[in-house]
């Protein structure tokens, strides 16, 4: 198979977009789709400052690494989560993430060491909790957006990026969808916006890119990812919705692509739109940040119940 | 003659002369979320499998 653009033997072929690419040309490909879809979702230009937040893993470092040579002024926030799974997840991360740093110049990186800030690794969090026993995701994901909301006030930053791809959202969308789950479709989409009340503005970039074209984009690109996956994300709903919709890539393709673009559209023509119940949110007594809870806010709640036992 | 898929630490052989894409469907995995790396580079799953190949299937599904 040759390159749409060129005659050299392409690497990869979209069947969602019949469009097969060789390396540089696939590469730029990528880059200039996200400088399409960041001004056409209007989710930052070149005066902010965006705050990515990085795993370690491919999306999120191909995100930095484009928003990088686009010339946008991101730096990387890191959530040491502390967890190990008997192969050093998180400390294995935060190298793959230095090295990154290490091949570009200027980058700059924030550091949030959970258990050495709160007190516990969030598994071992969880375990604090009724729910969470065994099971962290719920608890760590909380967890992390309140550090990104945090760290993005009062780092001054203007929006915080993550590196979801579109199997992601559809995965999520799937999950949603059919458990009817309004309130989340409502808020679901490439850009969350800001709120008077304090929570900071979360865009994703790479929303329309499949998850087999950012991992190409790292291969290809020499970055160095963590491949392998955090322990607690093995048998993960997420996961299972991605098998069931690539099921349906394989037999239609563009399938997962046209999911996720015509429940946007859906959106825009207002069909949540009764359901947008948006809740008044106030601050958190304790750490400031918007809640919907009166008092301390779910993750003051629960972090000061980690340290009591 | 026969040509060989790994994914993570599984191995699979497979016929020569069929393509990569049929090849994953018959090992049981899906070709969208895989990447075929044939000695280091990145190739498109249409290219006809040869004597002795050997492919990395690269995972790309994450979850979480
Ligand atoms: S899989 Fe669960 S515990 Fe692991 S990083 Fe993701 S949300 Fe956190
Ligand atoms: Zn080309
Ligand atoms: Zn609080």
């Amino acid at each position: 198979m040759k390159c749409r653009k060129c005659d050299a033997k392409a690497v990869i072929n979209m069947r969602q977009h019949r469009l097969a690419l060789c390396r540089d040309h696939f590469i730029e490909w990528i880059v200039e789709s996200t400088a399409r879809f960041i001004e056409k979702y209007d989710m930052f230009t070149l005066d902010d400052r965006v705050l990515v937040a990085v795993s370690g893993g491919k999306d999120s470092l191909a995100l930095w690494d484009v928003l990088y040579k686009l010339g946008y002024h991101a730096d990387g926030l890191y959530i040491n989560l502390g967890i190990d799974g008997g192969f050093g997840y998180s400390k294995t991360s935060l190298q793959k993430i230095e090295q990154f740093m290490s091949t570009r110049s200027d980058l700059h990186l924030e550091v949030v060491d959970v258990p050495a800030v709160y007190g516990a690794p969030v598994n071992v969090a969880a375990e604090a909790t009724s729910h969470g026993a065994g099971k962290p995701c719920s608890i760590c994901g909380l967890t992390k957006r309140h550090i990104m909301n945090r760290v993005a006030r009062e780092g001054g930053y203007d929006v915080v990026a993550t590196g979801h791809n579109l199997d992601d959202e559809a995965a999520v969308l799937l999950g949603n969808t059919l458990r009817w789950q309004i309130g989340y479709l409502t808020r679901q989409g490439p850009v969350l916006p800001a709120s008077e009340d304090g929570l900071v503005r979360k865009v994703k970039p790479f929303c329309r890119f499949y998850e087999r074209e950012t991992a190409a984009y790292s291969l290809l690109s020499g970055i160095d990812y963590v491949e392998d996956e955090c322990p607690y994300a093995v048998g993960a709903r997420t996961i299972y919705h991605k098998e069931i919709l690539n099921q349906m890539e394989e037999h239609s393709r563009g399938a997962k692509l046209q999911f996720y673009l015509t429940f946007l559209q859906a959106k825009e023509q207002g069909i949540f739109q009764a359901a947008d119940d948006s809740v008044e949110l106030t601050p958190c007594s304790k750490c400031g940040q918007p809640t919907t809870a009166a008092g301390y806010c779910a993750f003051c709640r629960l972090w000061d119940k980690v340290r009591e036992d | 003659m026969t040509a060989k898929l790994t994914f993570r630490d599984k191995e699979f052989t497979v016929k020569h002369g069929m393509t990569i894409r049929d090849a994953i469907i018959k090992c049981d995995l899906s070709p969208e979320a895989v990447l075929p790396v044939i000695n280091g580079e990145l190739v498109t799953d249409d290219r006809y499998l040869k004597p002795d190949d050997v492919i990395k299937l690269v995972p790309v599904i994450s979850g979480g």
